[in-house]
Formats: C-alpha cells, sequence, structure tokens
C-alpha cells in the first residue's frame, strides 16, 4: 500500500481566522509538495518532486507536453491523489475556499447565465442575493459587469475565460491553480489577460500556480519558475523583476532565455 | 419586405402549401373530377364537420381519443424516462436493464396487436398499453443519450466547485440532457398518434378511429377524410405544443436564439 498521506486542512473546515494581510502572508506556507510520486499504471509521471511555495507567491511551472504539469496541478486541486509522498497545505482561512481550479477550457454551463455561472464559485459559501451581489462585484473586477445576464455562447473566447476566472477568484481562494487557461486565446487577448490575471492577484493576494508552456508568460507572471523534466524538478528559478513588468525588456528576455536553454540542452 | 418573406418569419408560410391544395382538390371536386365517392370535396367534409360537431359526436370522440392518447403518453413517456435517467446515471442498472430493453425495442410494437387483444380484449387497457409501449421507448432512448453525451468536462468542473449529487444532477446533468429528452418527446408525441389511430382502427368502441370504421361501414366517406384530417390537426397540435416548450426552456441553446 502506497502511503497517499493527504495530510491535515484537506477539508474546507475552517480553522480559526487569521488575518489577511500581506504582512502575515509573507513567509507563511501556502502548500508544500514532499517526494510525491504519481504512476498512471505502469507509466512514472511524477518521480519524487518536492516543492514548498509560501502564501501569496506567483509560481509558474513550465515544461514539455506529457511532461507531468498538469498532473502537479490535478494533485494539487485534489482532483488525483498522489501514489507517494504527501501534500501538505497551510491554515484554511473562514470564508475562503481552499483551492480553485481554472481548466484550459472556460467550463461554462451553456444554460445559465453569465452571473450565475460565476456564483458555481460560492457553491457552500453564500446563496441567494448575497452570492448575486458578490458574483456582480466579480463581474465587475474582470469588466464584464455589463453582460451579467447574458448566455455564455454570445461572449468571445477571452470573454469567457474571464467569467471562467471571475467564477474561481469569487470565493476568494488561497490558491487558485491555472491550468495553461490562456492557451487558446490569440496573442493579444492573451496580454490583456495576463495583465489581468496580474493586478487580480496583486489586488487579493492569493497563491497563483500557472501551469503554462510559454516560457515568456511565466517569466512575464510569475515569481518563480519551476521547470518540470522526466517528472522530476529540472529547475527552480526565482523572477526578481519589480512589478510592474514590461513585456518584452532586457531583463526578462535574458530570463526567458535561461529557462530555454535549460529546456532544450536537457530531456 | 416581401409578403413571403414576411409570412416565413411568422411561420405562416407553412399553411400556404396545405391551403393551396384545398384549394385546388375544391376546384377539381366541383368540375367533376375527382368522384365524390373516390374523395369528397372539402367542403362535403367541412359540412360533415358541421354536422358531428351539432351532434357532440365529434367532440366527445376526439375526448375520449386525446384522453387515451394521453394517458398512453403519461404512463410510457414518464417509465421510460426514469429508467431512461436511472441507466443513464447508474452504470449497475444500465447492466441489468439496457439489453433486455433493447431486445424488446426490437419488435414493433404494433406487432402485439393480436397478442394484447387476447390479454385485454378491446377495452381501454389495451389502447394504454400499446401507447404506453410505442412512447416508451423514444424516450427512454433519448433520456439515456441525453444523459451519456453530457460533457464530462462540465461535470468535472461541478464537482470542483463542490457541487453536491443533488445541485449536480438538477445544474449540469438534466440542463445538458434536455436537448435530446426534447427529440425523444417531440417523436414519442407522432407514436403516440400513429399508435392510437391503429389500435382503435381495429378493436373500440369510441374514439376518432371508431368513428372512421363506423363510417367506412357506411360508406359515409366525407366522415373518414373528416377523421383523417382531424388526426393530422391533433398531431401537429402536439408537436407545437412541444416545440414551443422546447424553445422555453432551451432559450440558452444557440439554435433557439433569434439573431
Amino acid at each position: 500500500m502506497p502511503a497517499a498521506a493527504l495530510t491535515a486542512a484537506r477539508s474546507l473546515v475552517a480553522t480559526p481566522a487569521q488575518a489577511r494581510t500581506i504582512g502575515s502572508v509573507e513567509g507563511r506556507r501556502a502548500f508544500a509538495f514532499k517526494e510525491v510520486g504519481k504512476r498512471f499504471g505502469d507509466k512514472i509521471v511524477l518521480d519524487g518532486i518536492s516543492l514548498d511555495v509560501r502564501a501569496g507567491q506567483f509560481l509558474a511551472v513550465i515544461g514539455k507536453s506529457g511532461c507531468g504539469k498538469s498532473t502537479l496541478l490535478r494533485l494539487l486541486a485534489g482532483l488525483d491523489r498522489p501514489t507517494s509522498g504527501s501534500l501538505t497545505f497551510g491554515a484554511a482561512e473562514e470564508g475562503h475556499s481552499r483551492t480553485r481550479f481554472m481548466f484550459q477550457e472556460p467550463r461554462l454551463l451553456p444554460w445559465a447565465s453569465v452571473v450565475k455561472n460565476v456564483e458555481i464559485g460560492l457553491t457552500g459559501i453564500a446563496g441567494g442575493t448575497d452570492a448575486r451581489q458578490r458574483a456582480l462585484a466579480m463581474l465587475d473586477e474582470v469588466g464584464l459587469a455589463d453582460r451579467a445576464d447574458e448566455w455564455p455562447s454570445v461572449l468571445s473566447g477571452g470573454q469567457k475565460q474571464r467569467v471562467a476566472l471571475a467564477r474561481a477568484l469569487v470565493g476568494q481562494p488561497q490558491i487558485l491553480a491555472l491550468d495553461e487557461p490562456l492557451g487558446a486565446l490569440d496573442a493579444l487577448t492573451r496580454i490583456e489577460m495576463q495583465q489581468l490575471l496580474e493586478r487580480i492577484w496583486l489586488d487579493q493576494k492569493f497563491t497563483a500556480v500557472l501551469v503554462t508552456h510559454d516560457v515568456g508568460e511565466a517569466v512575464a507572471l510569475a515569481d518563480r519558475v519551476v521547470v518540470i523534466g522526466a517528472g522530476r524538478i529540472a529547475l527552480d528559478l526565482d523572477v526578481p523583476v519589480a512589478r510592474p513588468r514590461r513585456h518584452g525588456s532586457a531583463e526578462l528576455a535574458h530570463i526567458e532565455g535561461t529557462i530555454l536553454d535549460h529546456l532544450f540542452s536537457r530531456v | 419586405m416581401s409578403l413571403a418573406i414576411r409570412l416565413a418569419r411568422n411561420g405562416a408560410a407553412g399553411w400556404l402549401l396545405p391551403a393551396a391544395i384545398i384549394a385546388g382538390w375544391e376546384a377539381a371536386a366541383r368540375a367533376g373530377l375527382i368522384p365524390a365517392n373516390v374523395l369528397p370535396a372539402p367542403s362535403a367534409v367541412a359540412e360533415a364537420f358541421w354536422r358531428l360537431t351539432l351532434s357532440g359526436e365529434l367532440i366527445r370522440n376526439i375526448g375520449v381519443s386525446t384522453l387515451r392518447a394521453l394517458s398512453g403518453f403519461a404512463i410510457g413517456g414518464s417509465i421510460g424516462f426514469v429508467l431512461g435517467l436511472a441507466n443513464g446515471l447508474s452504470t449497475l442498472s444500465r447492466g441489468l436493464t439496457d439489453t433486455t430493453l433493447q431486445m424488446i425495442r426490437n419488435i414493433p410494437h404494433l406487432a402485439l396487436i393480436p397478442l394484447v387483444i387476447l390479454w385485454f380484449g378491446i377495452d381501454e387497457e389495451a389502447k394504454l398499453f400499446l401507447v404506453a409501449l410505442g412512447v416508451f421507448f423514444p424516450i427512454y432512448v433519448n433520456t439515456l443519450l441525453g444523459i451519456q453525451s453530457v460533457d464530462p468536462q462540465l461535470v468535472e468542473m461541478g464537482r470542483v466547485y463542490g457541487l453536491d449529487r443533488r445541485a449536480l444532477f438538477f445544474r449540469v446533468i438534466l440542463p445538458g440532457a434536455l436537448p435530446s429528452i426534447f427529440v425523444g418527446l417531440r417523436y414519442a408525441l407522432g407514436i403516440m398518434w400513429l399508435t392510437l389511430i391503429v389500435a382503435e382502427t381495429i378493436s373500440a368502441s369510441s374514439g376518432l378511429g371508431y368513428m372512421a370504421m363506423q363510417a367506412r361501414e357506411f360508406l359515409l366517406i366525407d366522415v373518414v377524410v373528416l377523421s383523417i384530417l382531424i388526426y393530422a390537426l391533433l398531431g401537429k397540435l402536439a408537436d407545437s405544443l412541444a416545440r414551443l416548450l422546447e424553445r422555453l426552456s432551451l432559450g440558452w441553446h444557440p439554435a433557439f436564439q433569434k439573431g
């Protein structure tokens, strides 16, 4: 029997509320992977991943397709269980959902209005008019307040993904897991979405884990970039560039170059 | 805007062709091209309609037939819907019943008429049984299909966002299956009338089919034609109601949004 120990704070049961100020967030742990392995049958997807992420950090996970980066995210969101090793979380806070997942596709319910879709993010947290008010406020945040009562089918791809972002964030999660959510968007919409994501992250100070294959996107957004290769962490790099960051600046380009070298010299 | 386009917009265009056919038919009958003992003129059918309405016979027979159709539909449709849901949601239930149901489905239900008459005689049960059986399969098959074709990504999303089983069913699975369920509903309504006509023609002592068969005995061709026309109208009415319901509940579907 492999020890698939998922320690403490697995449920949403709240522990005593903690002040959620930036000061206290610094240095506190959001989650930690300890020697986590994941196998599907004979195939080893993750092979001993250890990763300690502090609360409020923006982490980007890069790797070639099939390297196990999406699996890492699914473990984090509790969609899968590790075959070996353990996964621990920082204390849950009252009134916050712990982990939210943003998929590659918007995955909006076509039969629910935009605001009703956002309210899904408040399942078990708020209901009725309170839920609607919070959903509308979040839609305002992503710039779609005027589309609240429309069907998702009339929105563009970028707008749908913004609704999905609002749904993920309306419950004020402590950790937001993003599985290449911008992958299907065109280049300009993508940059807009990156800026929106950064702005909301700076505002709400959740821990963000972004899985992407776009190195440029990773260095533009993240505090820290982790490269996964052959199921292991191949590179763990801080991105000490002040915000707001300028797209295509020499500093970012240098870091991007380092990561790309690393990706292609190995594996 | 031309008249044709305007008519097409409000759905009246569909009635142009039937109206033209009736006008041509009347003209041909008056000119003596169609003998009255083969096909009576529309005006003769209208006269029969008026005569039977005044005597109350028509309303009574329509009422009897409609009641039979709807009761049979309610019985067969609800069993089909419940089994479709059960088999769509539970592999166990599907494993146990689907093979049996697929075997029964391949028997034309009208082929059971001799057996049904032996079992139930020519009473109401015989007609209810046949209509219920006929209606059951389109509803069952399409409900099952609808549930199986709900986007698994949406179901996963619902789980990730903490929807419980009840909420998952009512907010994700059922709405996702609804377009397919409506296809089954409309198909079943067609089968409902078809089965009832056949059942009433063969064995009945009241209802539209009985009225038509009685008229045939007495060579009242106008009444026979009238019965057939009323079947057509009732079928169309049922279909229109189903479409209205479909439009009301599938407003989110791109196919039902007005441009």
